[in-house]
């Protein structure tokens, strides 16, 4: 097929067949980088313990802690442990990482964090790479042009012990984003959009390619987190064509290349992007000028409005009126003004440096709203300690924020950093879902921007109103 | 796994679109090395209240869904999470397979790997399932067919996986099968530099 113009997920696909799909079988797909954590791996090894298999390929195999891990100090100033059921996950991982030979990211290394935070600022994840890791936001790779996706513990153990995986190839699906982003208005906002537009299953099977100039605008911390939530769109994976802001990101990382090897990666990541004239299955123009700051109402995240929009009515529809139910939230009411009790700035959407300092942006010389809680959870050790360089965390605590060690803390609740019932929370998270971040705990998904703004007002407000 | 050539059972309905596996499994049970002893928690929140006592008005506390196998849901069903701990908790509730008219992508890979069945439905039968609550369906693995009483409905199912739940067969042991291949593909792939420190 030389010479047919392919799309950037076709060049990824067809580089790392190990056998191609037949009509009876799925292709053997190679995994250049496998992304480990404590919640979905048990299990995994345990399979590889009672078939007396090994890992195959400890050199491309990374483990961290970070979903169920505490993120607050013990009274003795040091790092809180996991206690309990969560202890118990966390020594099983130390346990199965040194039996099995994977390097290992615990708590009290530097490089802990986020999985999905220190593999891009490792250097792990590179262009043109299959990345997989047991949880859904892998996606959140793809932004530096890597085929990246989700998989289950089952798959986990199929990565551990062959380094492939049984795959159909995914459909494409183009959405090209023109203009540019208007004044306050963020990457967050942007994929909170589309999702709102095309559905939490709008993109089920498919790849998404982000494209066009609002793309190329964004730095690799916002394109990042616009990949990070094509799951929330349904989609298998969200791509964005390396660029030099992909490279110049990447340049002197830990793990990225050098020399030579640069030179050599840099000629191959330059021939990744697709190609002019490639066919998509599926394809998508927005004006990216007509975006608005964006916040969700309801229990999907595919129930997004403009922050200065009004709670859709809806119309009979069982499934949105047990959101409207849940939310505790009338029909055709604007959200502007509403009282919150928590913000949560964090989360492998939310949670790198850019995202704090956008918050930092707000807070500093303003305090949060009395009676509001306010935590900001960097991303990963190395996030934390750069914005301790810039002072960032004296901004949080000065504004009466809680500033935490790296973790996925209050995006899940795993650990005990959860709302209480009833509470209501503007959140930089990715999942408004019933319960998400607490039983009971109603969630308002939104940028750090606006995060920042609802915590220091009390309630959710229009930030450009409030910062101009 | 088991082999699953047909499955008989009564259903019971949850006519919720997008039903994440958040509310399959909470996120707070997952601190468990194991993927036994789930059933309890399945659906969790909706399954109990506050004080840990059974809502009486949810599907699934309900008398007649007591030994229903069969669950139909809603557009979309398993998104969200990539957990598998969502698909062993149906699975040891007693759930032998789903009916949607989507499912999403993560979900229904899970779900094949553990021969719990996801049956993709037309709007036409899914809306005929969900009137007639705790009907009795005849699921067919290898012709792909879900029949109630006179109707029948086809339902997709990817060729290999079809395969294996058929045959209770796990994609593992097909893929150390390739071991050869995979070394190959290795060796011709040796000049990509990777890890440097």
């Amino acid at each position: 097929m030389q010479g047919r113009p392919r799309t950037l997920v076709d060049k990824i696909w067809d580089s790392h067949l190990v056998s191609a799909e037949t009509a009876e079988t799925p292709a053997v797909l190679y995994v250049d980088l496998h992304l480990v954590h404590e919640v979905t791996s048990p299990q995994a090894f345990s399979e590889l313990r009672a078939r007396g298999l090994k890992l195959r390929r400890a050199d491309r195999t990374v483990a961290t802690m970070d979903h169920s891990i505490p993120t607050r100090l013990a009274t003795n100033g040091k790092r809180a442990l996991a206690v309990g059921a969560a202890g118990e996950q966390v020594k099983a991982l130390e346990k199965n990482c040194k039996d099995f030979g994977v390097p290992l990211y615990a708590v009290g290394d530097e490089r802990q964090g986020i999985v999905h935070v220190i593999g891009p600022e490792l250097g792990l994840t590179q262009p043109g790479f299959t990345i997989v890791c047991g949880d859904s936001h892998t996606s959140t790779h793809g932004a530096f042009g890597a085929l990246a996706f989700g998989i289950g513990t089952s798959e986990v153990g199929h990565v551990l012990a062959t380094q492939c995986l049984l795959q159909r190839r995914p459909k494409t699906f183009a959405v090209e984003f023109s203009g540019r982003l208007a004044p306050g208005v963020t990457a967050k906002d942007l994929i909170l959009g589309l999702i709102a537009r095309i559905g939490t299953a709008g993109a089920s099977g498919h790849a998404l390619e982000y494209r066009g100039s609002a793309i190329r605008a964004l730095s690799m911390d916002e394109r990042m987190t616009v990949c990070n939530m094509s799951i929330e769109a349904g989609a298998r994976a969200g791509l964005v064509g390396p660029d030099e802001t992909t490279y110049e990101y990447l340049a002197g990382r830990p793990f990225a290349p050098k020399g030579a090897s640069w030179d050599a990666a840099l000629a191959r990541w330059r021939a990744l992007p697709s190609d002019d004239g490639a066919a998509f299955d599926e394809e998508l123009h927005i004006d990216a000028e007509e975006i608005q700051p964006m916040i969700t109402w309801g229990t999907s995240p595919g129930m997004g409005i403009p922050v200065r929009g009004v709670v859709p009515d809806p119309k009979g529809d069982a499934s949105l009126e047990k959101a409207l139910r849940y939310m505790g939230l009338e029909a055709g009411k604007p959200l502007l003004g509403r009282k919150v009790d928590v913000v949560f700035i964090g989360s492998c959407t939310n949670s790198r440096l850019s995202d704090l300092r956008e918050a930092a942006k707000v807070l500093r010389g303003r305090r949060v709203a009395a009676g509001v809680r306010a935590l900001v959870v960097p991303g990963s050790q190395s996030v934390k300690q750069q914005a301790e360089a810039e002072g960032l965390d004296r901004v949080f605590r000065d504004a009466g924020a809680e500033w935490r060690e790296p973790g996925c803390s209050m995006c899940l609740g795993m650990n005990d950093d959860r709302l209480e019932p009833g509470q209501y929370a503007v959140s930089t998270s990715n999942r408004n879902f019933e319960g998400r971040q607490g039983k009971g705990g109603r969630t308002f998904l939104a940028s750090p921007t606006t995060a920042a703004v609802a915590a220091v007002r009390g309630a959710i407000a229009d930030a450009r109103e409030v910062l101009s | 796994m088991k082999p699953v050539t047909q499955i008989r059972s009564r259903t019971v309905v949850l006519p919720i679109d997008n039903v994440d596996t958040d509310q399959i499994i909470p996120a707070r049970f997952l601190v468990t090395t194991s993927r036994d002893g789930l059933g309890g928690l399945l659906f969790a929140d909706w399954r109990f209240d506050e004080k840990g006592q059974q809502r009486a008005d949810f599907v699934l506390n309900r008398p007649e869904a007591q030994g229903a196998r069969v669950l139909v849901a809603g557009r979309n069903f398993g998104c969200g999470s990539s957990r598998e701990h969502a698909v062993w908790a149906l699975q040891a509730f007693g759930i032998d397979a789903v009916v949607s008219t989507a499912f999403a992508d993560i979900f229904r890979a899970n779900a094949l790997k553990n021969g719990l069945l996801p049956v993709q439905v037309d709007e036409d039968a899914q809306a005929a399932l969900f009137g007639a609550p705790g009907a009795e369906v005849v699921i067919d693995v290898a012709g792909g067919t879900l029949s109630t009483g006179e109707r029948r409905a086809t339902f997709p199912l990817e060729p290999f996986a079809r395969y294996c739940v058929l045959n209770g067969l796990d994609e593992l042991s097909f893929l150390l099968t390739r071991e050869a291949e995979i070394s190959a593909f290795e060796a011709a792939a040796g000049s990509v530099p990777w890890r440097t420190s």
